[in-house]
């Protein structure tokens, strides 16, 4: 196993790891950082190409991982006003507590 | 393989997996900070000085802070950042997929021939950055800072949005 298989097979247990937080617990706070682990799972994927690629000059990976972390922070936000807001109606955040679409 | 990269993919590993396990709310968002550091210490290990930089001053600092705070918003007493626990059945077949997408990455990536190690790792100064964000990338930049202030207004107004509604609820 060379480094870049290293690299990847890392951010693939890691991407894993976040699937099973995010499909396993109940909490809504967990959940979004299961969501989390796997974008950052995903970005290391791009560092890893970037860093073996045959052009490193170009820093596209980079590029991509800066975006990613803009978008993943304005995910983070959103969510976890989501997840106050679920609070105020059902005044718990366990997502088996959120089955009206409506509050 | 490099043994700089396995320290670090045990700690990260470790620290996910635990993390994610844990009851308490607060340890598992400490244990994610490290996650974070640790990740863009992977990043500076990989070459990529400007993004481990960015990581550590998104994740490290404003994300797990917001989660911090989303955590102490959400709970009625101090018992209550223990999370309950999950049902079996759930946590069994939650473990079952996450194995199974586990099984077929890793599979992939071992089977597939992949360019061994190169030279030293590339430098790409902040200067150099700075113009791709600004020449071929400025539209995907405008885009995201767009993005950007939308949720931002949109965190706004998901939050503070039931106030009229909890006052005429209280209301006699």
């Amino acid at each position: 196993m060379n480094v870049l298989q290293g690299c990847l097979v890392l951010s693939s247990l890691l991407f894993a790891i976040g699937l099973t937080a995010a499909l396993a617990r109940s909490n809504a706070i967990l959940v979004l950082l299961g969501i989390e682990v796997m974008l950052n799972a995903a970005s290391m994927n791009f560092i890893a190409f970037w860093r073996y690629g045959p052009q490193p000059e170009a820093a596209t990976g980079v590029i991509f991982v800066l975006f990613g972390i803009a978008i993943a922070a304005a995910e983070a936000a959103v969510g976890l006003a989501l997840v106050i807001a679920l609070y105020r109606h059902q005044r718990s955040i366990r997502l088996q507590d959120a089955t009206r679409l409506k509050g | 393989m490099n043994a700089v990269l396995l320290g670090l993919g045990l700690f990260l590993l470790a620290c996910a997996a635990t993390a994610l396990a844990l009851r308490n709310l607060i340890r598992s968002i400490l244990l994610l900070v490290g996650i974070w550091f640790g990740i863009a210490a992977f990043y500076l290990w990989a070459g990529a000085e400007f993004a481990a930089f960015a990581q550590a001053l998104v994740y490290g600092g404003a994300v797990s802070m917001v989660v911090l705070f989303a955590v102490l918003l959400t709970r009625r007493s101090h018992a209550e950042t223990e999370a309950p626990p999950a049902p079996a059945a759930r946590v069994a077949s939650a473990l079952l997929a996450g194995g199974a997408v586990a099984g077929v990455l890793v599979a992939a990536v071992l089977r597939t021939p992949l360019p061994a190690a190169g030279g030293p790792p590339p430098f790409v100064p902040v200067r150099a950055l700075g113009a791709l964000l600004l020449g071929p990338h400025a539209a995907a930049l405008l885009i995201v800072g767009a993005v950007l202030t939308i949720a931002l207004l949109g965190g706004v107004v998901l939050a503070a949005g039931g106030r009229a509604g909890a006052g005429k609820e209280n209301s006699p």
